[in-house]
């Protein structure tokens, strides 16, 4: 078991030596048979883990020491338990996927920049694995910063297009924000908790008593690495420009699992955020406007991938609302129901992106239903699964986290379904733009239309499955009792949460009024986009008023550039031409044509004459000796 | 004999040293007044060290104070003999190549 566990994250590891060390001799075949094999090993070993885990063998597994400190002793070890091992199978499976789908859809990249990009894939998953299995807040940080490094590479991986290395730096300093905060609060944690292993410090957490300042501080500090690294206001704008990177990576990591890493770290330190009120709230509401903010610009966004991007950072907001009202289970629920079909939606969209030859603008798209039949069936079934039509998997969570949020205010929950109202709105916008009516591009781009090979097929059909059936591992107790499976399984994680919070039961019959009224205007609001949008016609008209702010996401990537990027280059501008270039170089330069201009002088000494010499050497000799005469 | 002698007598052997090596231009000449100014030192430090003894052997006539001082000169002629020796072969050196032992003519250190 132990060496099972050290072997799940070390796979994927030798997968990136090899691809990475072997660059440039590696074939494609084999380097995307490496990457996507080690994977897949690592993926069976999981499930082992797993089905170990249910059996109840979890546990802590020890490594080595790691730092050690006066007292302070950090091991590397490994915690596999109920929500590691539940991470662990959504990270390694639909990793697997998008590494065969990636095998497909990379296909025209040159060998050594194709064994690149699956070293990143490898890479990823290593860090991504050390983050969730980690049994200390270093482990998980070390594999934060790792994936927030995967990240910036893979957002980069077309490093010659400008644009593309922007939006890759801007990806990494919006994490390293978010990271201060996370490392402030490891600091915080030593200094009160004396460790940072997450039992100890949990247990010692679990004593004190709630809405303490410290736990607060630490909780808030968290929470501004999750809003860092899983895209929630003020941070979130990074990730809509992520999307310059290949759509497998969208998917994986800009949807399925990395930014849903902020969602694990609250949910595995509930015990804090549940002793810290304030930080719930605030998670809560930030949540909260984040998923209705990105809602209200996706709705006016041309770009297929960017519609999905918002549309995540909306979905990342429901499952911080989640966590923040303490629906814990739920927003795991939601993280991995949403890793289905958002993972499903992505490599959908690069189907599409496939077949019509880099053409990312919904305008320009429309018909394709008759040209990508498998793509257009698993595409509508995962737009069915976010806007939550039962029974597909979307409704189950999402609804989960609705119920949790009226529990803890009937206006979370009106506010909450308003956002999930746009969800259903711009996906099925962005399903008919995109397959209902007629092709609008060009007349080349509709000759070579063509449905995508089996590889990038078979991951769409493996997740459409999962988005339609992902769900039923968590129905709610209204439909059937004890049915709720993934409740019961996670319970151990958030034992010590439910006792410390007061428990809310609503009444059934209420319950059955706010599922119907959610699953009415749902269906609702999924016709009126398909009946407005099927037959979409190009108009040269600009957008006015609301539309446009929406169109420019609300300015904010303006106002961010206003406030900090344009004084931070002044300020850079500043210290680049007047102190250093006339300060620091001004002293460099001057010391260097002193000695210059002084050794030029001193060089006249030399005379080459012998005589001249012993008579300096006669005069010095004589200069010493009357000074030592007088200096006594 | 006053200690005052042996100072002026060395000193002026020193100074005259000095001298012929300021002024000549012949390097046999200039390496003659090296000389000189060494035994100048030679000469002072045997003064000096019989002077230290004389002083020394009223106290305690077993004393052997000052014989580090006589010793030392001993070093200095055999340091200076070696000197010479290769003074000597630089001078044959430089008469070969220049022929001429004038050292106005070396000035080719300049560059």
């Amino acid at each position: 078991m132990s060496k099972i566990v050290f072997l799940v994250p070390l796979i994927p590891f030798f997968g990136f030596l090899i691809n990475g060390l072997g660059r440039p001799v590696i074939s494609k075949s084999s380097a995307a048979i490496v990457g996507s094999g080690s994977v897949l090993i690592s993926f069976i070993l999981s499930v082992i883990l797993f089905v170990n885990v249910k059996n109840g063998h979890g546990g802590v597994f020890n490594g080595f020491d790691f730092i050690s400190v006066g007292k302070l002793q950090i091991p590397f070890s490994f915690q596999v338990d109920q929500l590691s091992s539940l991470f662990l199978l959504i990270i390694t499976g639909i990793g697997f996927l998008i590494h065969v789908y990636s095998a497909a859809y990379m296909h025209e990249e040159k060998p050594a920049d194709y064994a690149r990009y699956f070293a990143y894939l490898n890479l990823f998953v290593f860090s991504m694995l050390l983050l969730v299995m980690g049994s200390n807040f270093v482990i998980m940080f070390m594999g934060w910063e790792g994936v927030g490094l995967c990240s910036y590479l893979l957002i980069g991986y077309w490093f010659k297009n400008n644009d593309y290395t922007n939006a890759a730096k801007k990806a990494f300093i919006m994490n390293r924000i978010g990271d201060l905060g996370f490392l402030l609060a490891l600091f915080w944690m030593i200094q009160q908790f004396g460790t940072l292993n997450f039992a100890e410090v949990f247990s010692k957490a679990g004593s004190m008593p709630s809405n303490t300042a410290a736990l607060t501080g630490i909780t808030l500090l968290l929470f501004l690495g999750a809003t860092g690294k899983s895209a929630q206001i003020p941070l979130y704008t990074w990730l809509p420009d992520a999307m310059a990177g290949p759509t497998p990576v969208s998917a994986l990591i800009h949807a399925a699992t990395m930014v849903t890493a902020g969602i694990y770290m609250i949910a595995r330190s509930n015990v804090l955020y549940t002793l810290a009120p304030v930080t719930q709230g605030v998670v809560a509401v930030i949540g909260l406007a984040t998923a209705i903010l990105a809602a209200t610009i996706a709705l006016k966004q041309n770009d297929i991938k960017k519609v999905l991007a918002y549309s995540t950072v909306s979905q990342l907001g429901y499952m911080f609302l989640g966590l923040g009202v303490g629906a814990y289970t739920a927003s795991v629920f939601h993280v991995m129901t949403h890793a289905f079909f958002k993972a499903l939606l992505f490599l959908g969209a690069g189907s599409v992106i496939h077949a019509c030859h880099h053409e990312q603008d919904i305008r320009n798209m429309g018909g394709l239903k008759k040209y990508l039949p498998i793509t257009h069936i698993t595409f509508l079934l995962a737009c069915l699964a976010i806007a939550g039509i039962p029974p597909f998997s979307g409704f189950f969570s999402k609804d989960a986290i609705l119920i949790g949020a009226y529990e803890h205010s009937p206006i979370l929950f009106w506010v909450g379904l308003i956002g999930s109202l746009m969800t259903a709105f711009y996906m099925f916008r962005l399903y008919a733009m995109t397959f209902l009516g007629k092709f609008r591009g060009t007349h080349e781009q509709e000759h070579h239309l063509h449905e995508s090979p089996f590889a990038m097929t078979f991951p769409l059909i493996i997740l459409a499955v999962l988005s339609t059936v992902g769900g039923f591992l968590g129905v709610p107790e209204l439909f059937a009792k004890d049915a709720n499976w993934l409740e019961k399984f996670l319970s151990p994680v958030f034992e010590v949460s439910e006792t410390k919070m007061p428990p809310h039961e609503l009444p059934h019959s209420t319950e059955y009024v706010l599922l119907g009224i959610t699953i009415v205007l749902v269906v609702v609001f999924i016709g009126w986009a398909i009946a407005k949008f099927r037959n979409y016609q190009k108009t040269e008209v600009e957008e006015t008023g609301f539309g446009k702010i929406l169109q420019n996401k609300w300015y904010v990537d303006e106002f961010y550039n206003a406030i900090i990027v344009k004084p931070l280059n002044k300020f850079s501008w500043f210290l680049d031409s007047i102190v250093e270039k006339s300060g620091i170089d001004g002293i460099v330069n001057g010391i260097g044509k002193f000695v210059n201009y002084s050794s030029r002088q001193l060089r006249l000494l030399q005379s080459g004459q012998v005589g001249a010499y012993i008579l300096m050497m006669v005069v010095a000799a004589l200069f010493f000796f009357i000074i030592q005469l007088f200096v006594k | 004999m006053s200690i005052n002698n042996y100072i002026f007598l060395a000193s002026a052997l020193f100074s005259i040293g000095v001298i012929g090596v300021l002024t000549r231009r012949n390097a046999i000449i200039i390496f003659m007044c090296v000389e000189l100014m060494l035994n100048a030192v030679n000469l002072l430090l045997v003064a000096f060290s019989k002077m230290h003894y004389l002083t020394a052997s009223v106290i305690d006539h077993t004393t052997k104070a000052g014989t580090d001082g006589q010793i030392f000169v001993f070093f200095i002629m055999v340091v200076a003999a070696a000197e010479v020796s290769v003074g000597l072969a630089i001078i044959v050196m430089m008469y070969r190549n220049i022929h001429s032992v004038d050292v106005n003519f070396l000035n080719r250190l300049k560059h």
